[in-house]
């Protein structure tokens, strides 16, 4: 399995990828929870969603599996729709409270 | 004889003229029940009487062409594992004269009602309910298993009791109808567990085949024992329906409601349905002897001591309550002594003449503005002319004088009495006297001598319209000539006998004694002759006393003796349930609410709301509102589902 990888690949060890979406996964899980504009937590989200696509194209290429880069293009439109419906809300979200920090929207509690 | 075993299976005719039968009155419920507010009230009427005039004419049609007896079955009810109770109707002797009876009285009452309640605003809802009851007795009858006839038996018990209060302005009025309601409950629950007991017995509901075992006594050994037991059951429902001792004293209450439902429901036909089923299980009954003989002491006494409270009630439908009490116990004493043919004769002859009697007393009290209190009358007899010939035709008939039917009837049950035991033939002979003298002191005390109501009363007296007076004189005809349906042997033909024949095919097998013996004709005669004297004796006594003495009953304050007022305070026996059942139940009633329900079982079921309250209360304190500790519990949530997955693996 070893000689099917190209060399190209080969060049950089599958570790290194997975420090650096372990990174990348980090810093979004903390931008979220730390973060109160809305935007910013939604990038955050994404910086999560883009660690997994990372890992599993590196998976992928390593066992020379195109499964994992299918499930990638998934979670990219996914995504891409996911991105286009909260964007609309938190729009709406601005247009009423002429910002966008979260903690503002405690309205939903006891 | 011919042999009859379970009742052929093909009908006839299309299943769809059976079903009208009874769909025909049910239709009739619908519409007036609909368009209540807007019908006219005699439109209501007519819709009311025409539904029932066409169940009439089917019926009739059925009975010009019956040949065989048969069974229709409309769909597949139950079917439970083993058991199977299709929706059938059963057609055959009995089942078509009761049809005509309650149909054809049934069209008369309608008709009558038409006029009687022409003033009453709610006459569509009236109409609805009157035609609900039909329907619910045509069910009743026609049904082909018990169940059916339960179905039935409870849609005539829900009517009266809608009926009974259909003036529900008035509190009085609506206790009689619970009552009623709540007295059949009694009997009904005797009926259910009998019900049950047949159906565990005989593993089917199904008249043919209860039947048809039982008589080939193919169910273990206690042949005899489970025969009582399941009789002794039926009875109770019996007792219930039919206003027999101890369970009478809804029916006298029951008087409550418009006169023509009184007519229809307390004399022609829902308390004649004790009658019916127990006609219709007559093979059981013959079974157990032991139950025959608890029916006709019942009977005896209720005949008895109904006609005794007859003597001193002062209010018109009273009297003829107590009277339809005391000819229900007649009927029950025939079924005791095995004259079941004798027995259905009684219900047909009474349905006539007490139909007759029960529109005769709505006549009057049609005319005297609502006044019901004989005291008040007197001397109506010109102002009502046809009122008092057909009253007098309805008081002849009850008081068993030739040729009017009631003599007939109630002569053959009597004959049959003699035949079973002396003593109680005397017994029921004294009460056919008191029954005509009771009778007669109405008809004296309304029709005759001098009026004693108010002026305007006076003023207001007039003839009721042709809608009363039509069905008065029809049943006034029928309750004259009626009669000649059952002719005793010594004057031909005993038409209702030969007819009703294979109904009893079975019991004639088993017990064909009871069947097979006939008075001589010496022995008849004197027995025709004793009831006609007791008869004519009452007559006489009563013209007597309040014709040509002229007296009058006592006012309610009046001094009494001590007899007397026992009767008139009607042997105070509802005071007495209301002391033994009633207060006991109440009381028992107030502290089970007090302590058990308040105590116990409240506490318990608001508890667990309190419980659930009191969680969400704690619960609701995670939900602060703000995102970031809703992402931190998601977080911290996932990671701990991660974990233990982990380390489980």
């Amino acid at each position: 399995m070893e000689q099917n990888i190209p060399e190209v690949i080969r060049t950089v060890p599958l570790q290194y990828y997975i420090y650096f979406a372990t990174a990348l996964f980090a810093i979004g899980v903390t931008g979220v929870l730390t973060r109160r504009n809305a935007i910013i937590i939604f990038m955050c989200v994404e910086l999560m969603l883009n660690a997994v696509n990372v890992l599993l194209t590196a998976f992928s290429a390593y066992r020379s599996d195109p499964n994992g880069q299918i499930f990638v293009f998934f979670i990219m439109a996914v995504a891409a729709a996911e991105v286009s419906v909260g964007l609309g809300i938190i729009v709406m979200i601005y247009r009423n409270f002429q910002n966008t920090d979260v903690n503002l929207l405690n309205r939903l509690k006891w | 004889m011919q042999e009859t075993v379970l009742p052929a299976a093909g009908a006839p005719l299309p299943t769809l003229v059976y079903v009208l039968i009874p769909l025909l009155p049910f239709l009739g419920f619908l519409i007036n029940g609909l368009l209540n507010k807007r019908l006219s009230g005699t439109m209501a009427g007519v819709i009311g009487s025409t539904t029932v005039l066409g169940s009439f004419l089917i019926s009739a049609y059925l009975f010009s062409t019956f040949q065989y007896q048969y069974t229709v079955t409309l769909f597949d009810w139950i079917s439970v594992g083993s058991m199977q109770i299709p929706f059938a109707y059963q057609i055959d002797q009995l089942s078509l004269i009761m049809l005509l009876l309650v149909t054809g009285v049934g069209f008369l009452i309608h008709v009558y009602s038409i006029g009687y309640m022409h003033h009453d605003e709610n006459v569509g809802k009236y109409f609805s309910f009157l035609n609900l009851f039909v329907f619910s007795m045509l069910v009743l009858v026609l049904g082909a298993n018990f169940v059916i006839l339960f179905i039935g038996w409870e849609g005539v018990g829900l009517c009266s009791y809608l009926l009974i209060g259909f003036w529900n302005k008035h509190e009085n009025f609506n206790n009689a109808a619970k009552k009623a309601f709540i007295i059949n409950r009694i009997g009904d629950l005797g009926f259910l567990l009998g019900i049950f007991l047949i159906y565990l017995t005989f593993n089917s509901v199904q008249y043919g085949e209860v039947f048809h075992k039982a008589s080939l006594a193919q169910f273990g050994p206690y042949t005899k024992e489970i025969c009582t037991a399941i009789t002794l059951l039926l009875f109770v429902g019996a007792m219930g329906k039919s206003a027999q001792l101890p369970l009478y004293t809804w029916l006298p209450d029951a008087m409550a409601g418009p006169t023509p439902v009184s007519a229809l429901i307390h004399a022609a036909t829902m308390v004649t349905a004790g009658i019916y089923m127990v006609l219709r299980s007559n093979v059981l009954f013959t079974l157990a002897p032991t139950t025959l003989e608890v029916v006709g002491i019942v009977g005896l006494a209720t005949a008895f001591f109904a006609a005794t409270i007859g003597l001193a009630q002062n209010d018109i439908k009273k009297v003829l309550a107590y009277s339809t009490v005391s000819q229900l116990g007649y009927m029950f004493l025939a079924l005791g002594v095995m004259g079941y043919t004798s027995s259905m004769f009684h219900v047909l002859t009474h349905a006539f003449f007490k139909a007759l009697m029960f529109l005769g007393a709505g006549s009057v009290i049609h005319a005297m503005s609502n006044e019901q209190d004989m005291r008040r009358m007197g001397g109506l007899r010109k102002a009502l002319p046809i009122t008092f010939l057909t009253f007098l035709i309805g008081c002849l008939a009850i008081s068993g004088i030739p040729p009017f039917s009631g003599f007939f009837s109630k002569d053959e049950i009597l004959s049959h009495v003699y035949e079973h035991n002396k003593l109680m033939w005397a017994v029921g002979l004294f009460t056919s006297f008191l029954t005509a003298f009771y009778m007669f002191r109405l008809l004296f005390l309304t029709f005759f001598g001098q009026f004693r109501g108010t002026e305007e009363q006076k003023h207001h007296l007039h003839e009721s319209p042709a809608s009363m007076t039509l069905p008065l004189i029809v049943l006034a005809v029928l309750a004259a000539v009626g009669g000649f349906m059952g002719a005793p042997m010594i004057l031909g033909k005993h038409y209702l006998a030969d007819y009703l024949a294979p109904i009893f095919t079975y019991s004639q097998r088993i017990n064909p004694a009871a069947f097979a013996a006939e008075v001589d004709h010496n022995t008849e005669l004197m027995l025709i002759g004793a009831s006609v004297a007791a008869g004519v004796l009452g007559i006489v006594l009563a013209y007597v006393q309040y014709v040509s003495r002229g007296v009058l009953p006592a006012e309610d304050e009046g001094q009494r003796s001590t007899p007397e007022s026992l009767v008139y305070h009607k042997y105070y026996v509802d005071e007495l349930y209301d002391a033994l059942f009633v207060r006991p139940i109440m009381v028992l009633s107030r502290g089970l609410y007090r302590f058990v329900e308040q105590g116990i079982i409240d506490p318990i079921v608001n508890g667990f709301g309190r419980i659930t309250l009191g969680g969400g209360q704690l619960l609701r304190y995670v939900q602060t509102g703000t995102t970031g500790m809703y992402l931190i519990l998601m977080v911290v949530g996932i990671v701990l589902i991660l974990a233990l997955n982990l380390f489980r693996l």
